[in-house]
């Protein structure tokens, strides 16, 4: 009880301290408001605005029909190059993809020798390179059928393949990552704000202070986690309701009481982790630089940003010691797939067990810090 | 006991317990030229912190070649003044002139400023702390432009004068408080200034470090009698001394005049009642004589056992056995870094001893008893409540954490309030609270829990004498009525004399324990000051500090009558004798502004240098940053390079197959046998569909209808339906282009088996994966990992270089030497450009060799890239170093800013080309767009500059702009 109450004056004490913080408060607002809204709009559809230019060598009707066919959303309006500035417009990175349509193609298409196109594509661009492929792939295909067909019938197709998206039928990708980053900031702001409190109050002294009274590390600890975790649960939370599902008009499918439930858990992890990486740095830069080494990793490798199960084997083993990476697979499945609690118990539980191993290694390690600190 | 009431010492005036010694008028040579102009004229001065005023209206001419000491309580806006006439603090209103000429103008500033010497109130404020005593001093020489022959002989002289040359190569942070305060004099004197200007310089200092930091003063003011002084002091007895004194009160001029010409005024003795005397009425806070009832013995309080505390090697503390009894005030002093502190944290169970034991109350104490905690009040040296929550708020807290009823707490907070006069400020935060009332709140926090035992670090240094009195009479009150136990360390002797008994402590030691009377009697000596660095002598050696030696009135050991400490009879410095005369650490007195200005280039490399050889040399002392820095890029480099893939693999589906016949169990087979996908078990309905694409266990889901096969054999044909998982749309996408791909094949051979010979497409399309055929993700990974590491890392670096100078105060020698702002900028950016080039280099050998990544362009341009890129990415972190105030902010602030432009808007991903809205303007201007261009060009294109000219121009715009911006943010003053 006592616990409990000094837990909770202590907690408090953390939101007077941040309410003077204006700039924090700033940041904290900017970053579930402005910064979700300015990923999720920029974030181009699967394939958007993709650079094409074309050498046209045949000037026919039916090369002016593929030209024109490639068009926004998922291309930029071609332009036409010559052959020569071909190589030149890709080295500077200027096209992804060059289409150069033979002389004669139109002759030899009615002609049945069946020409080909020469689709040249950057691959170092290589989300793009794949997708956008397809695409003019299909698009080219279609139309020479199409204009094929007013001349003689093509041959039916055998089998048709129908492909349908669940949950999100037509691949917005501004959906994924408004909810993406949502993902990234609360992973950022949990570990940052917990952590650098822990050292602000290392360097100012005040943590030695508390230690004399009849305050134990783990409430000092508890005090802190619960603190920050509410303000960005609170945050968070007014991001998926205001941002995502006002401003942005994105159709979140889950509960948002089990996805704020589940981000009260992860926040409970990542705070421990912060707190943990508090007590090994011994000045706030160490703790920017290790942030950094720690955040980078959570974020791109815990399969918010490329499919897991693409990932090396070694890596999908490691980072699946990490929090963020049970986080975000409860938050695809609640939010996307709307999976209830059935679904997504699994991660629940090993949030929590990740959060419980690193708040027992930072109280091992508060309690033996503050004593060398002394020195 | 009632014969300690006749003891002056006890009963006396708070501060001088007699009168010093005769009216000193002159301590050094006073100058010829006493009709010299004034170096300092304020005119209608007023300067204003929120409600607090500064300094209000003030008209003052300060006399040049004197030794002015500011003198007045807390918070009256001394130190303000102080920061005025240096040049630290931007004038609000007023004229300040310097060395005549105005302070608001900048270029008469520039010029004035190596004349300047500012020492700033705290404890080794302006040092840096992880440099040694001989790189601090050279650091600042370096700063006004001295050659290396000049700066080495300039350091060995100061070193020798003020006894710290056998310290030479210790860290600043390991010397004690009176060592800093040498260190802090040394770096001021270094440039030979006209005016020296010292705020506070012995606050906090034990009695024997002050004594030669006087004595040191005296010689440097004889061997240059031109040099003005300014000091502002807590120190009455000290004031004594000086030559001409202002009595500040409220942001007002109280009194100006020599001392005696004070004391005169005020018709006192001494100049404490002098000052008193002179301050309005309702100022004076009924200031009364304090008067210390006699102390009835009780029951063992606290006691120590052999207490001994080691960190590592060094014994700090060790062999410590003393007894205090309830009630009684005992007073702990040594010299600084004596290890005091240590033994008190031991004492409240902050620390476990190495050895031996404390008892409080008559059980053990140890860091996990709660119990005990509650029956004891601390108090540390350094303030240690939350400067951001409001003094009511601070009271409040720590009532509910000793859980005091909510009634009760408040009555409590109430009366404490009242008798610690607090009442005015309680909505007030402590950071904006003179350090004597702050003091006050600790003491109110400390005692707020009714404790048994009070143990008290230093609870009056820097703060003023009539507030000192009144805190001890809460002490004296505390002990005499109330029966609490007092654990006290102090600097000031008149303090211990107060005391019932105290311990005197050197080098982890106690040397003598007694009443201080018994103390003083037993050195034969009639001051308790003298008695106690006669002890230190003895104690620190056979051979008296040599400084001792050299400094006025040497023979004050052997205990004189009075000891006053830039004393007039003695100074100056006797020459004759001496080994070395003074003149030696202070050259021969210079009024020479053209060398100064000749020196004074507008923009220096040398000064520019001077900083990156000191951010090198705190980099280089700071291993886990260094370490973090490197290693750790290499790490990141190995995760991300082979765990970014954009190639989808192994995607897991299932096929729920109505048909069950020959031709569908064909169809799925050859799905199976792409690389692409991962059969998983078979779907048995619809709802098992849903249910296993909703747990994320499905990429995609085949549904082959009825009749599939039979449809197929009369050519009805069927419809397959692909089910995708659409919450990660890239990963969407590329499965249905794979199905699609393995379809069509399918379809074509289906065919072909059919015997109806292969079917001609009417045109096809041949795509050529260019500068990454085989399409793999580590050759397009690779060279994208290292710009994204070449942002974090230097960002993180730099982020918090001004925002730690401005938290922990050495921004000031910014603010006060010649150094311009871009200087400072860049010369603070050079060392981190050089390491994180060094890291690059670093990331490109494990590219080529590790990853094998092919290497086709031009490495020169990669490397150029490299350089300018980095050059804009610390920038960015300085950049969000001048912008925040506090570290956290820098912190948060950086990440935000280098983690959101650089992963989402920067090409990463998707190309820049592709954004929109704000993203693609942000993707535009960021810097690591372009090395990205840069990067993967030279990697994948084998490109060189000529072909990456438009990659090259954004980045060498960014460089200025962010510099420029982060100068015009920073501020050359304070405010």
């Amino acid at each position: 009880m006592t616990h409990l109450r000094n837990t909770w004056h202590l907690g408090i004490k953390e939101f007077r301290s941040l309410a003077r913080d204006m700039a924090l408060m700033f940041l904290i607002v900017f970053m579930f408001s402005a910064s979700i809204y300015a990923d999720a709009r920029a974030k181009p559809e699967s394939l958007n605005r993709a650079s094409i230019a074309v050498v046209d060598e045949d000037r026919s009707l039916l090369s002016g029909r593929i030209i024109a066919a490639l068009q926004p959303p998922q291309f930029i309006p071609p332009v036409h190059v010559g052959l020569a500035d071909m190589d030149r417009g890709m080295d500077a990175g200027l096209h992804t993809f060059v289409l150069d349509i033979p002389p004669d193609f139109q002759r030899d298409v009615l002609a049945g020798r069946s020409p080909a196109l020469q689709l040249n594509v950057d691959a170092t661009r290589q989300g793009q390179a794949q997708t956008g492929a397809g695409y003019i792939q299909s698009i080219i295909s279609d139309e020479v059928r199409a204009f094929v067909q007013r001349v003689r019938a093509p041959a039916p197709q055998p089998v048709e393949l129908v492909a349908r998206a669940m949950f999100n039928p037509n691949l917005e990708a501004s959906w994924f990552a408004a909810i993406n980053a949502i993902i990234n900031n609360v992973t950022l702001l949990g570990i940052l704000l917990t952590g650098a409190a822990l050292i602000r109050e290392r360097e100012h002294g005040t943590i030695e202070h508390l230690l004399v009274m009849p305050v134990s590390a783990l409430e000092i600890m508890l005090s802190k986690i619960w603190s920050m975790g509410v303000v960005v649960l609170v945050a968070s939370s007014f991001s998926l309701q205001v941002m995502v599902k006002g401003v942005l008009g994105i159709d979140v499918a889950g509960s948002a009481l089990l996805f704020g439930a589940g981000t009260l858990l992860y926040l409970f992890a990542a705070a421990s982790i912060g707190i943990y990486m508090g007590t090994i740095a011994r000045s706030m830069p160490q703790f920017g630089l290790m942030s950094i080494l720690v955040l980078l990793p959570l974020q791109i490798l815990s399969g918010g940003v490329t499919p897991r199960e693409s990932m090396p084997e070694a890596i999908q083993t490691l980072m699946a010691l990490a929090p963020t990476t049970h986080y975000v697979s409860l938050a695809q499945a609640i939010l996307f797939r709307g999976a209830g609690v059935d679904v997504v118990w699994p991660a629940f539980v090993m949030v929590t067990l990740i959060g419980a191993v690193f708040l027992a290694l930072a109280h091992h390690r508060l309690r033996r810090t503050i004593g060398a600190m002394q020195g | 006991m009632s014969d300690r009431h006749g003891d002056p010492a006890r009963t006396g005036a708070p501060l001088l317990s007699r009168p010093a010694s005769p009216p000193t008028t002159a301590l050094a040579p006073v100058p010829a030229a006493i009709t010299a102009p004034p170096v300092v004229r304020l005119a209608e001065v007023r300067h204003r912190y929120g409600e607090t005023l500064a300094a209000d209206g003030l008209s003052l001419d300060i006399p040049a070649g004197r030794m002015v000491g500011f003198i007045g309580p807390d918070g009256v806006g001394k130190s303000t003044w102080l920061g005025l006439i240096a040049g630290a603090r931007k004038i609000q209103h007023g004229k300040v002139e310097v060395l005549g000429g105005d302070m608001m103008d900048v270029r008469h500033r520039a010029r004035v400023c190596p004349r300047i010497a500012y020492m700033p109130q705290g404890l080794g404020k302006n040092l840096y702390p992880t440099l040694s005593v001989f790189e601090n001093i050279d650091f600042f020489g370096r700063l006004f432009g001295q050659t290396q022959a000049e700066r080495t002989r300039r350091i060995a002289d100061l070193l020798a004068a003020t006894g710290l040359t056998a310290f030479a190569e210790r860290p600043a942070n390991k010397l004690s408080g009176g060592m800093k305060q040498k260190l802090g004099l040394c770096c001021a004197l270094i440039h030979d200034p006209d005016l020296l200007i010292l705020d506070e310089p012995t606050t906090g200092v034990d009695p024997l470090s002050r004594r030669q930091f006087w004595a040191l003063i005296a010689r440097i003011r004889a061997g240059r009698p031109g040099m003005s002084v300014l000091i502002a002091t807590a120190y009455m007895e000290e004031a004594e001394g000086y030559d001409w004194l202002v009595a500040v009160d409220a942001g007002c001029v109280l009194a100006t005049g020599t001392p005696e010409a004070l004391r005169a005024a005020g018709r006192s003795d001494s100049l404490e009642d002098a000052f008193i005397a002179l301050l309005p009425e309702e100022r004076r806070r009924d200031h009364h004589r304090l008067e210390i009832p006699p102390h009835a013995a009780g029951e063992i309080v606290i006691e120590a056992r052999g207490l001994q505390m080691r960190f590592g090697d060094f014994v700090a503390v060790d062999d410590i056995n003393l007894q205090v009894r309830r009630g009684e005030i005992f007073g702990f002093l040594g010299s600084n870094g004596c290890g005091k502190s240590t033994t008190m944290k031991m004492l409240t169970g902050l620390l476990e001893p190495s050895a031996g034991e404390a008892l409080l109350l008559g059980s053990r104490l140890d860091a996990n008893n709660i119990a005990t905690r509650r029956r004891v009040g601390y108090m540390s040296q350094a303030f240690s409540l939350y400067g951001e929550l409001s003094v009511r708020q601070n009271l409040d807290l720590h009532a509910r954490l000793f859980e005091l009823p909510a009634a009760a707490a408040e009555a409590r907070i109430a009366d404490l309030a009242r008798r610690f006069d607090l009442g005015r400020v309680m909505d007030t935060q402590p950071d904006a609270l003179p350090l004597g009332i702050r003091q006050r709140l600790q003491l109110a926090v400390a005692v707020l829990h009714r404790p048994d035992v009070l143990i008290l670090d230093e609870p009056t240094s820097g703060v003023d004498p009539v507030a000192r009195d009144h805190f001890w009479e809460l002490i004296v009150d505390l002990s005499r009525k109330d029966g609490v136990t007092i654990f006290i360390t102090t600097h000031f002797m008149n303090e211990a004399g107060r005391c019932d008994r105290i311990s005197l402590m050197h080098a982890g030691r106690i040397l003598a324990s007694d009443t201080p009377a018994a103390l003083t009697a037993a050195r034969g000596c009639e001051r308790l000051e003298d008695a106690f660095i006669a002890y230190l002598e003895e104690a620190s050696g056979v051979a008296p500090d040599p400084e001792a030696e050299r400094m006025p009135g040497a023979e004050v050991r052997a205990c004189r009558r009075s000891y006053s400490p830039p004393d007039a009879t003695d100074t100056p410095c006797r020459s004759g004798g001496s080994r070395e005369p003074g003149s030696s650490a202070a050259p021969t007195p210079t009024s020479d502004t053209p060398r100064h200005a000749e020196r004074l280039a507008r923009f220096s490399l040398a000064r520019l240098l001077s900083f990156s050889a000191r951010e090198a040399t705190e980099l280089r002392r700071d291993p886990v940053r260094l370490t973090l820095a490197l290693l750790g890029s290499l790490v990141l480099m190995l995760v991300m390079g082979y765990g970014i893939t954009m190639d989808v693999e192994d995607l897991h589906y299932a096929v729920l197959d109505h048909d069950r016949s020959v031709a569908s169990q064909q169809y799925t087979l050859r799905i199976a046998g792409s690389r692409y996908f991962l059969e998983q078990a078979p779907l048995a309905s619809h709802a098992d569909l849903d249910a296993r694409m909703r747990a994320g266990g499905l990429a995609m889901a085949i549904e082959i209808p009825p009749g599939f096969g039979r449809d197929l054999a009369r050519g009805k044909a069927p419809q397959v339906a692909v089910w995708l998982d659409g919450s990660m749309p890239l990963r969407a996408e590329l499965a249905r282009a794979y199905v699609g791909g393995v379809h069509a094949q399918t379809l074509a051979d289906v065919i072909a088996e059919s015997g109806a010979g292969p079917v001609r497409a009417l045109a096809g399309v041949e795509p050529r994966y260019r500068y990454n055929p085989e399409l793999l993700s580590l050759v397009s990974m690779v060279p994208k990992v290292i710009p994204l590491l070449l942002v974090f890392i230097p960002a993180m670096l730099t982020a918090l270089g001004v925002v730690r100078e401005k938290e922990l105060g050495s921004i000031l020698n910014v603010y006060t030497t010649p150094v311009t702002r871009l200087e400072f900028l860049i010369g603070k950016q050079l060392p981190y450009i050089a390491l994180s080039m060094f890291n690059f280099v670093l990331m490109f050998v494990l590219a080529v060799t590790l990853f094998q990544v092919p290497f086709k362009g031009s490495l020169l341009a990669l490397a150029t890239g490299a350089l300018l890129y980095v050059t804009a990415t610390t920038g960015l972190g300085l950049l969000a170093s001048t912008l925040t105030n506090s570290q956290v902010a820098a912190l948060a602030g950086t990440s935000i800013g280098t983690l959101l432009p650089a992963i989402q808007f920067s090409g990463l991903m998707d190309p820049v080309s592709s954004l929109e809205g704000g993203g693609y303007w942000i993707g535009a201007i960021y810097p690591t767009t372009h090395f990205l261009t840069i990067a993967s060009g030279t990697f994948s294109k084998a490109l060189g500059f000529a072909e990456l000219a438009g990659a090259f121009l954004p980045l060498l715009l960014a460089i200025p702009v962010l510099t420029l911006l982060s100068a015009a943010l920073l501020g050359k003053q304070a405010k």
